[in-house]
């Protein structure tokens, strides 16, 4: 297999391009999709190769773009449905939420409503509370979707062929502030299985578990807490729904002890989700309460000082604190 | 009225049989509702069957609708199997959605009935996508949203006008107008009654008796076929009156006697009864006579007597399928 270097946004472009290639039937919809502002280089080139029939950059319409991504995929399409930033797709929940996660089992599988929802998280920059939520919790709750977060480009490559060859609406969960991070990827297609997680690190000391950009600040406090002598083992989940909890039991097993970090709010969502989980099956091998390192209850704010202090509650440093009073 | 010759003895004929059956089906319904033997909420075309049967008389086995709550009708214009629409209707695993759906998510998807959900609005946008689907790929084929007046104060409803116009999709936007929108009558909800207006900025957009079938008909054709040669998307109004209740036998739901219509507005409906205009033109033209009429009524009625013993040979689904086809189980 040949690999080289390639960055997050540029394994989406690559594996896009490559399924369009392979089959008519994928074509790319969203707002922003001709626009590097809205979706960086994630989209580049498509429309040259392709032709503004197959990449179709939208007027304002959220509701209609999903529910055309839902209605191409019941007819035996592959829409990737772009949302430049996530906070935009709420005006189109029903197509998601009410019709494909619903069509196949009120259907007994007749008919099936294959989608996938490039949903982009944005950060910082001062955008403030509409630009720049994550708000993959509500997918997760849904019976019908699957729930995808990649956190490298090797998996953001994989996983995006595994969700247009799959058969499921699937919800693509990216951020933005991961666009830039590089990886070896393959130049070839290749499949990474939905609901499989990864170890990103062995270790024996502590199971932290993360996912999407927390990995990012999980792995740097990771290799400051290797130097203070505590060897973590991290958990990338990779796939947010199904959970592949068995992965995490297996390490729990070995640690007893388990941090969950998530760019998200804490209430009410997928890390509340994983604890739950393994409070219900690995109880008996904790040894220590679960603690999770989320993001504060509140919109996000976006003056300076204000917004570093929101970020501020799932940084490197506030993980190695935690993970220390665990140890102690 | 329009020729025979323009349509022929037969598919005349056949189109009058697809209405009977429709309004035969759909009256068959009230007692076991009445009597609960069916629980699901079911919303009976009765009264509407000249827009159904009149534009899918325009369409091929290919080409897609997709519907909403008020979906018998549409679904056995498309030639969907009577026998699984009403064992879907008593919730046997021998529906056409599995008895999974009920009366209000149906599906006929080898014949082109891609779907009927009762999320008011909810099916126009996946029609639009299929549409576009059809565009991207250069097929001869179209898209249907059915869809009534209560439908048309959905945001969902404007975004998929102005796209399908903007890329000249293949859909024809089919408004069953039938002056409530659940019981709200249109003068609460819309600003605009004459609702074919509100699609004149984006695409070919008209208002027809819907209950003239054989205007239905020529109406219909002549946009589908401008959508199938790439000429984009239209919109046809069709006023109608829904003859039985929003939900159920009458307007009387749950017996609270609210929002009831006024008797001389439905007498005066009835009295244009789309399967009597019909019959009517049928007879003038000789094409139907009351013995004929008399054998005609006796084949339908056998059928849906048929599909009742069907529903009844099969068997609600068992405690088994609860957690089966939330995810897509083909490999």
């Amino acid at each position: 297999m040949k690999k080289r270097n390639l960055t997050y946004s540029l394994a989406i472009n690559e594996a896009t391009y490559q399924m369009m290639k392979k089959n008519k039937n994928v074509f790319v919809i969203g707002q922003g999709v001709k626009s590097p502002w809205y979706v960086g280089n994630t989209c580049q080139n498509l429309l040259k190769k392709f032709g503004p029939k197959r990449v179709i950059d939208t007027p304002i319409a959220e509701n209609v773009i999903n529910g055309i991504g839902v209605g191409a995929g019941i007819a035996g399409g592959r829409a990737i449905v772009v949302h430049p930033r996530m906070d935009f797709m709420l005006y189109g929940l029903d197509p998601i939420i009410n019709e494909a996660a619903n069509w196949q089992y009120i259907f007994a599988g007749q008919s099936s409503a294959p989608v996938i929802i490039r949903s982009i998280i944005n950060r910082g920059g001062e955008q403030g509370a509409q630009h720049s939520q994550a708000l993959q919790g509500i997918f997760a709750h849904i019976p019908g979707l699957k729930v995808v977060a990649p956190s490298t480009a090797y998996d953001a490559k994989g996983l995006l062929i595994s969700a247009i060859r799959g058969n499921d609406p699937i919800i693509y969960i990216e951020d933005r502030w991961l666009y830039g991070q590089e990886d070896n990827v393959p130049e070839e297609t290749y499949n990474i299985p939905i609901g499989k997680g990864i170890i990103r690190k062995l270790g024996k000391d502590i199971t932290i578990i993360g996912l999407s950009y927390a990995m990012v600040n999980i792995l740097k406090a990771v290799e400051e807490l290797k130097k203070q002598k505590i060897d973590a083992e991290v958990i990338d989940i990779r796939t947010i729904k199904p959970l592949d909890i068995n992965l995490i039991i297996k390490s729990i097993k070995k640690t007893g002890k388990v941090v969950i970090v998530e760019a998200a709010w804490k209430s009410g969502g997928v890390s509340a989700e994983i604890a739950s989980q393994i409070s219900e099956k690995a109880f008996s091998y904790l040894k220590k309460p679960i603690k999770r390192i989320c993001l504060p209850d509140t919109p996000a704010p976006t003056s300076k000082i204000l917004e570093k202090a929101y970020y501020d509650y799932i940084s490197p440093e506030k993980i190695i604190k935690t993970v220390k009073n665990i140890i102690k | 009225m329009v020729k025979i010759k323009k349509y022929g003895k037969n598919l005349l004929l056949e189109l009058y049989k697809k209405m009977l059956l429709i309004r035969q089906l759909e009256e068959s319904l009230v007692e076991p509702i009445i009597n609960k033997k069916i629980k699901t909420p079911c919303h009976l075309y009765s009264g509407e069957e000249a827009i159904a049967v009149g534009v899918c008389a325009n369409l091929n086995k290919n080409d897609v609708i997709f519907s909403n709550h008020r979906s018998h009708g549409h679904y056995l214009a498309k030639n969907g199997d009577l026998n699984k629409l009403v064992a879907e209707i008593f919730g046997k695993e021998t529906g056409c959605s599995g008895g999974r759906g009920g009366s209000m998510h149906i599906i006929s998807y080898k014949e082109g009935m891609f779907g009927s959900v009762p999320i008011v609005a909810g099916t126009i946008s996946l029609a639009v996508g299929t549409s576009l689907l059809m565009s991207i790929k250069n097929q001869k084929r179209v898209s249907v949203a059915f869809f009534g007046d209560g439908a048309t104060t959905e945001g969902v409803l404007y975004e998929s006008l102005n796209f399908a116009a903007l890329k000249k999709l293949p859909i024809i936007f089919i408004c069953e107008n039938n002056f409530y929108a659940t019981h709200m009558p249109i003068k609460e909800c819309s600003a605009n009654p004459e609702i074919f207006k509100m699609a004149k900025h984006f695409m070919p957009s008209v208002r027809i008796d819907g209950n003239n079938i054989l205007k239905v008909i020529e109406t219909s054709k002549k946009f589908i076929n401008l959508a199938k040669i790439g000429q984009g998307p239209a919109f046809i109004e069709c006023l109608t009156y829904r003859q039985r209740g929003h939900v159920g036998p009458n307007d009387n739901i749950q017996g609270k006697q609210t929002d009831i219509r006024k008797e001389k507005e439905i007498k005066s409906w009835l009295s244009k009864d789309p399967i009597k205009i019909f019959e009517r033109y049928l007879f003038k033209t000789k094409l139907l006579n009351i013995k004929t009429k008399e054998k005609i009524d006796q084949i339908i009625q056998k059928k849906i007597d048929q599909s009742y013993k069907f529903m009844e040979r099969g068997s609600c689904p068992s405690k088994k399928q609860l957690l089966k086809h939330v995810y897509n189980e083909n490999k």
